[in-house]
């Protein structure tokens, strides 16, 4: 797993490329906890070159979206497949998060 | 008989590779492609990490055991580790308004949500996944690592 970081205005844009999973979700949190203690409030964490997240890297999400939310933030999520839409459907996560169709969508108007 | 028998190290960056060393020798037709892609990954990727860490605490001189066989057209697989074991009726459901926002929690969820069965044994250290295929399909080979 890798990823690209971009600014679009005051949005922190994450490129996710790969599987999210036990092994490497260390790394993507280590990310935004950097750009987030650096004053970074408005995340995307875009997911249209990732197959698979398992429970560990949705935890993290979870997470993610929790602490970004006390600094008075917001995490949104873009891109994701539909094995990844069924994960977060059953998990009910799909319900805590706003999830866009692409990373345009995610950036606009936020 | 056992098709595959992997013994892994505890160390979950070697789940990825154990889970895509499994996919490649289980060719499936194209109809239960997704459920082998998705459904068995899913199931085998958590029950490896629960093993792991859980299990054996994360503790890199223990081991955890796979079995994958395929009979029937039903995809199984077994995964011991060298835990005490724990009571997997007594972990909570995520979906539940008071739990959906916690951070832990879904890994055996989705296990029970996208296989056709899992079993554990009596101590708790021990799972089995039956995933049920389409008839036709098979491994590349009987290897054992």
């Amino acid at each position: 797993m890798s990823f690209q970081v971009s600014k679009n205005d005051d949005v922190t844009l994450i490129e996710v490329e790969g599987q999210l999973i036990v092994g490497n979700r260390q790394d993507l949190k280590n990310q935004v906890m950097e750009q987030l203690e650096g004053g970074d409030l408005k995340f995307v964490i875009d997911f249209a070159n990732t197959g698979y997240i398992d429970s560990s890297g949705l935890g993290v999400l979870v997470s993610l979206s929790k602490k970004i939310r006390e600094q008075g933030g917001e995490l949104r999520l873009s891109s994701l497949n539909d094995d990844l839409r069924t994960l977060f459907e059953l998990t009910k996560l799909d319900t805590l998060f706003k999830i866009t169709n692409d990373k345009e969508e995610a950036l606009e108007g936020f | 008989m056992k098709d595959l028998v992997l013994e892994l190290p505890t160390d979950v960056a070697s789940i990825a590779g154990a889970v895509d060393y499994v996919m490649e020798r289980c060719p499936v037709s194209e109809a239960a492609a997704r459920r082998l892609n998705l459904n068995f990954r899913v199931g085998l990727t958590e029950a490896l990490a629960n093993a792991m860490r859980y299990g054996n605490g994360d503790d890199p001189s223990k081991h955890v055991r796979v079995e994958v066989t395929l009979v029937g057209g039903c995809l199984q697989a077994t995964v011991r580790d060298q835990g005490s074991g724990f009571d997997p009726a007594a972990v909570p459901d995520p979906t539940r308004p008071e739990n959906v926002a916690r951070p832990c929690g879904r890994g055996l969820f989705l296990m029970r949500q996208l296989l056709d069965e899992v079993l554990f044994n009596e101590l708790g250290n021990e799972v089995t996944l039956v995933l049920r295929l389409d008839s036709g399909s098979g491994f590349e080979g009987g290897l054992s690592a």
